[in-house]
């Protein structure tokens, strides 16, 4: 471990974990609206503020729209910035996400995810960061409160390297509002992983250089800065590999990229699932391959860029595949996560059958028997979309 | 700026220099033309205030001319010249 990193123990929500580490980074500007579950990051934050003890312009705005447009303004002028978001709040922000994206300006936003309306409802899913999957952000998801700590520091490097904002998925309520025991590093350690801030700065301010951000772009060069972006959101997957080895190299702790596999050694089936119900459904793999089953578990950490090679590679021996997933497309092909592994694995030499489950939905708890449900599923390989937890079987 | 693969040179997305907009011609896009008769005009402003594209020239305070390299025809600047003045009226292009 790096002697930089003395490392403390503490109970921290999800919540107070990012909090804390936007306290340990410092950020230049913190423009944020409050709602829930995201609510206590921008609270707890605004006290650090009040306190002197960061250094960060705080702006407190009328509306997520303005919180993160007043976050573009900053980030273009080569501040480095975070704001906090959920539901309905990242819905109203979705016209300045591709603003964001398209200026490539290295925003970092923790995501509390959460339900969208109708009807109205505060509790977790992924549907929220879900519809901004086509933004140009790059997306990471936390399965517990350390991943939720340790991705937002992370985040800052891959958004300053890549060029491209990041959000950080934490699940509503069962990360957001949960105490668990979490590693903090440093203030030192993390100032020195972060450093001093985005270099290339747009100085946007400097009246003896004018300069324009975000010109028209007619039909002559519009599609060549999509090109670009494109490019930018593929070249993010080396970016967020080697910055992981730097973090694992600083503070001596692994984070899995682009996905954690658990118990896939000779694996024949495997449930694929991101967020925090992936500690459950290990438990129950867990107990799966003790009675002799071979199943075993793929986290994806990383949703953008979608992590198709890890996965490929992970799911390589594997006969059936059981996607868990807390969104859906309304396509009629299942959730999201579900219709991009098929579009991965697609030109495998050996495709797995592939059986969309969608389940916890506005906060919908993961029972005992809903688990005994999935262990069916994995066994009997009936493909096509499921939804579990409804009433009605899968 | 060029098609040819030159999306490879815009890894810190669109910023380009200031003052671009006067090499843009919006005069080009035109179908009406004002036409400013400085022997009528009282040299009130009202057109250089209105005027959306910033082609009413003037100098120490008084109206010189129109610049119709940018002017887009858009008629604010007769519409809002006093009637009595009545010094701008709105031609078709191509008559003189
Ligand atoms: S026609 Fe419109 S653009 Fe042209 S000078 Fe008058 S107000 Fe300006
Ligand atoms: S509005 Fe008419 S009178 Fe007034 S300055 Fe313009 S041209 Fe002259």
């Amino acid at each position: 471990m790096s002697v930089l990193a003395p490392t403390r123990r503490l109970g921290l929500t999800g919540n107070d974990a990012v909090a804390l580490a936007w306290k340990q980074i410092n950020p230049d500007v913190v423009a944020a609206y409050p709602i829930t579950p995201s609510t206590q990051v921008v609270e707890k934050f605004s006290q650090y503020v009040a306190d002197g003890v960061v250094q960060t312009q705080f702006v407190p705005v009328e509306s997520e729209h303005s919180a993160l447009s007043a976050c573009v303004g900053a980030a273009a002028c080569g501040a480095r910035v975070m704001t906090a978001t959920s539901s309905q709040g990242l819905a109203l922000m979705h016209e300045i996400l591709y603003i964001a994206a398209g200026l490539r300006l290295p925003i970092v936003m923790a995501v509390a995810n959460r339900a969208l309306s109708a009807p109205i409802n505060i509790h977790g899913d992924h549907s929220d960061a879900m519809g901004s999957r086509d933004s140009g952000w790059l997306q990471l998801y936390a399965k517990d409160v350390q991943d939720a700590y340790d991705l937002t520091i992370l985040a800052v490097r891959v958004a300053e390297r890549a060029r491209l904002p990041v959000m950080v998925g934490l699940d509503g309520f069962t990360l957001s509002h949960s105490l668990e025991v979490v590693d903090v590093y440093g203030d030192d350690a993390v100032r020195a992983f972060v450093g001093p801030g985005p270099d290339d700065h747009y100085h946007f301010l400097d009246s003896p250089e004018p300069i324009t951000i975000g010109p028209l772009a007619l039909p002559d060069s519009y599609m060549d800065f999509r090109r670009a972006l494109a490019e930018a959101v593929a070249r993010s997957a080396e970016i967020i590999a080697r910055e992981a080895a730097a973090f694992r190299e600083h503070f001596g702790r692994s984070l899995p990229v682009f996905v954690e596999p658990v118990a896939m050694e000779a694996a024949r089936a495997a449930v694929v699932l991101m967020g925090s119900y992936a500690g459950v459904v290990e438990e129950a793999v867990l107990r799966w391959r003790e009675a002799g089953r071979a199943v075993g578990l793929v986290r994806p950490v990383v949703f953008r860029p979608f992590p198709a090679e890890a996965l490929r590679a992970a799911l390589a021996g594997v006969e059936h595949v059981v996607v868990m997933e807390r969104a859906d497309t309304l396509s009629t092909l299942g959730g999201p996560l579900g219709v991009e592994l098929r579009a991965a694995l697609y030109g495998a030499v050996r495709r797995p059958v592939v059986t969309d489950v969608i389940f916890g939905l506005g906060g919908r708890e993961l029972r005992e028997e809903d688990l005994e449900q999935v262990g069916r599923l994995v066994e009997e390989a009936p493909g096509g979309v499921r939804y579990l937890g409804t009433g009605d079987g899968v | 700026m060029s098609t040819q693969a030159s999306w490879r040179a815009l890894d810190r997305g669109p910023v380009i220099a200031g003052g671009t907009s006067r090499a843009f011609l919006t005069g080009t896009w035109r179908t009406e033309r004002p036409v400013l008769d400085l022997e009528r005009c009282i040299h009130c402003m009202l057109c250089w205030l209105y005027c959306p594209d910033s082609s009413i020239q003037a100098r120490d305070g008084r109206v010189v001319g129109i610049d119709l390299d940018h002017c887009k025809g858009c008629g604010v600047c007769a519409a809002v010249c006093p009637p009595r003045a009545h010094a701008i009226v709105m031609v078709p292009e191509g008559q003189p």
